[in-house]
């Protein structure tokens, strides 16, 4: 395999709250290759978007903290990076695109204003020339008319529009790596199948690496070649797209799985819902986190931390159950088959 | 799932509209000459993307918008005659409404017995209080909360857990009819499970009729036995669940259906998909004749000129389209 562009190793992240230390990423490690895009999948509050925050370095200082970890951009260590440093792999070699198209815009500005700002800042163009690419760039992410709307503000787009522009930004410096925040959760199904196929098609002419950060497994059996199952904070199982979603190994990757109806399956059987709620990350852990929802829990799970077990090439998962002394193992093989 | 063929009616919305007034020569038609009809018992789902009117659909059978046109039947009396002659709780004791944003929805000043009790003290004002009080213990435990949680306030629970007392509220007044606006929107994949096996027992349990409002088509197609979709505030298709999914007449179901992306890659990979062009239109000014000519690939001349009508084109399978014209075949 070639050398990963980017790599995140035993990633700990902790805010200051009032109610103590909530320690929100707790030792995730991954890699991503050029013109891959890896999946991270995972609930609210797992820790996902907490990660992408942390690869860009936008968490706020006063209140976070890195207590472990290592974030390595094309042999750099990014979070020792100094001030200026940062500002340049920003936006030009690491981008992002958020969540929300409504309010990630400055709506003070024209979309022409804030693509040349970027454009300019990182490449050595002169203003012409910047805001020709700034019209090239809304062609290329389908935006009709694009030398007119270029001088239109945010609140003259629709949803599905503003989610375009966002992507132009982000794609405007060439970045090596593109990190998407849940990029389709606020727009249609009928808008999400255009953004999906915009960002490949992009993506396979300029070899950028992609994180995509979602809920929707779906758009993971869409998008990704690789995926990451984060639980409180937790990298609980990753693995080539085909490992996962046809061999899962983990019971909360299971749980998963099975809990959301399947389109073309005949029927209504009952779904088979993850009982309880995700742990409170306030409070100090021990055992495997996923042990209270569990339905396969051993005493084990409940006091030591499980290890992280490699199932097959590049599919690892951390769970009890895959401990050679874990004897329920060979009947549980027939329910991860189901 | 349910066995509502051969049953009676119990909603029954003929050529319902409900235009909102923006301007002096401005009317939003969120909703225009709307019909369909509910079985006793049955889950009808209501589909369609935001703005195309089915929240607005949803909240003008409750009464919480006054319709433009048309009318509505319930159990086989007018509304409008129902709640003049009876007045509004009459009506409001039978149907309730589940909202989608769990966070929002439940008051954060009250407690969950009295949120829950609101209901009750209006339709039930006779009630005793100690009454009261087992009922709401009664109805937490139905949905799966605890009844020593009844003193604690809205901001103590987790979103799945308010949307469960958002239901208990629903329930409290004993309604007949409920509308689930978007109830699992807002929740977790591993919790929406949970609302929407509770919600399906509740039905069994109680006899309960749903409209299921929702975007997400895998969940609608689960819980539903029927599916209405809508476009730009009307209806373009109404059919059987597992006979929409398996057939679907109109263009705009068929995108809509391509669009979902599978949780298989091996499917979703490989699978052809219709990319709709565009966005939709502007619902102030929507498009001549058919209004999903704009975006549709089937488009053909008589699209743009002619509204098509809403035809029983199969046995039970209605559709709005002018590919199913002619009806001689």
């Amino acid at each position: 395999m070639n050398q990963p562009i980017l790599t995140v190793d035993g990633l700990h992240v902790a805010f200051h709250s009032q109610r103590g230390e909530v320690h929100a990423v707790r030792g995730v490690s991954f890699c991503l290759q050029k013109q891959e895009t890896l999946a991270i999948v995972g609930e609210s509050g797992s820790g996902k978007s907490v990660t992408a925050k942390a690869i860009m370095r936008l968490l706020p200082k006063q209140s976070t903290s890195i207590p472990a970890g290592q974030i390595t951009y094309a042999g750099q260590n990014v979070l020792a990076l100094p001030p200026r440093e940062l500002q340049s792999l920003r936006g030009a070699e690491i981008s992002m695109v958020f969540q929300d198209p409504m309010t990630s815009l400055n709506p003070t500005m024209t979309i022409g204003q804030q693509l040349v700002e970027g454009i300019s800042k990182h490449q050595r163009l002169d203003k012409a020339a910047a805001y020709e690419k700034a019209v090239n760039m809304l062609q290329l992410v389908g935006i009709p008319n694009a030398q007119e709307r270029i001088r239109a503000y945010p609140h003259h787009f629709s949803g599905g529009m503003r989610q375009r522009v966002g992507i132009a930004m982000a794609l405007a410096c060439d970045p090596k790596v593109l990190i998407a925040d849940e990029p389709t959760t606020a727009l249609d199904v009928t808008v999400q199948a255009q953004i999906l196929e915009l960002m490949k098609s992009l993506q396979q002419r300029t070899g950028t690496g992609i994180i995509l950060i979602t809920h929707d497994l779906g758009v993971v059996a869409n998008m990704a070649q690789k995926v990451a199952v984060m639980y409180a904070g937790e990298v609980v199982e990753t693995g080539p797209i085909a490992e996962i979603f046809y061999r899962p190994k983990h019971p909360y990757t299971w749980g998963l799985l099975r809990s959301m109806p399947r389109l073309d399956a005949a029927g209504n059987e009952p779904l088979i819902p993850i009982p309880g709620t995700p742990p409170d990350l306030a409070r100090q852990q021990q055992g495997c986190p996923f042990a209270p929802r569990c339905a396969h829990v051993m005493k084990v799970c409940k006091h030591f931390s499980p290890p992280l077990t490699e199932v097959s090439s590049g599919h690892t998962a951390k769970c009890w159950l895959l401990d050679q002394r874990a004897q329920q193992q060979e009947r549980l093989a027939g329910v991860a088959g189901g | 799932m349910n066995e509502v063929m051969n049953n009676r009616v119990l909603l029954e919305v003929n050529h319902l509209s409900k235009h909102f007034q923006l301007g002096p020569n401005q009317t939003l038609r969120a909703v225009d000459d709307v019909s369909f009809h509910i079985w006793q018992g049955e889950t009808l789902g209501l589909v369609g993307e935001s703005g195309c009117g089915k929240s607005t659909v949803g909240r003008t059978l409750l009464q919480l918008y006054k319709p433009t046109g048309g009318e509505i039947r319930f159990a086989g009396e007018r509304v409008s005659d129902m709640t003049e002659r009876k007045g509004h709780k009459a009506y409001t004791s039978q149907m309730q409404m589940i909202f989608q944003d769990p966070y929002s929805s439940l008051n954060p000043r009250m407690t969950v017995t009295e949120i829950i009790s609101e209901g009750l003290m209006i339709h039930r004002p006779n009630l005793a209080k100690k009454e009261r009080k087992e009922q709401v213990s009664a109805l937490l435990e139905l949905v799966g909360l605890s009844s020593r949680q009844a003193n604690r306030y809205p901001h103590e629970f987790s979103g799945g857990q308010r949307q469960r007392i958002g239901i208990a509220r629903a329930l409290a007044v004993e309604p007949s009819f409920i509308v689930a606006d978007e109830p699992i929107a807002a929740l977790d994949v591993s919790i929406q499970a949970q609302i929407v096996n509770l919600l399906m027992d509740l039905q069994r349990q109680k006899q309960l009729t749903y409209l299921f409002i929702a975007h997400d088509l895998s969940m609608v197609k689960h819980i539903s036995d029927r599916i209405a979709v809508m476009y730009l505030g009307q209806l373009v298709e109404l059919a059987a669940s597992d006979e929409l999914y398996a057939r679907p007449l109109h263009p705009y179901t068929e995108a809509l259906l391509s669009a979902i992306p599978l949780p298989d890659p091996v499917q979703e990979q490989s699978r052809e998909r219709i990319v709709l062009q565009g966005e939709i239109p502007n619902p102030l000014n929507p498009p001549s004749g058919c209004r999903f000519h704009t975006r549709c690939p089937k488009a053909f001349d008589i699209c743009a000129k002619e509204i098509p009508s809403f035809a029983e084109v199969l046995p039970q399978h209605y559709v709005k389209c002018h590919l199913y014209g002619e009806k001689g075949e």
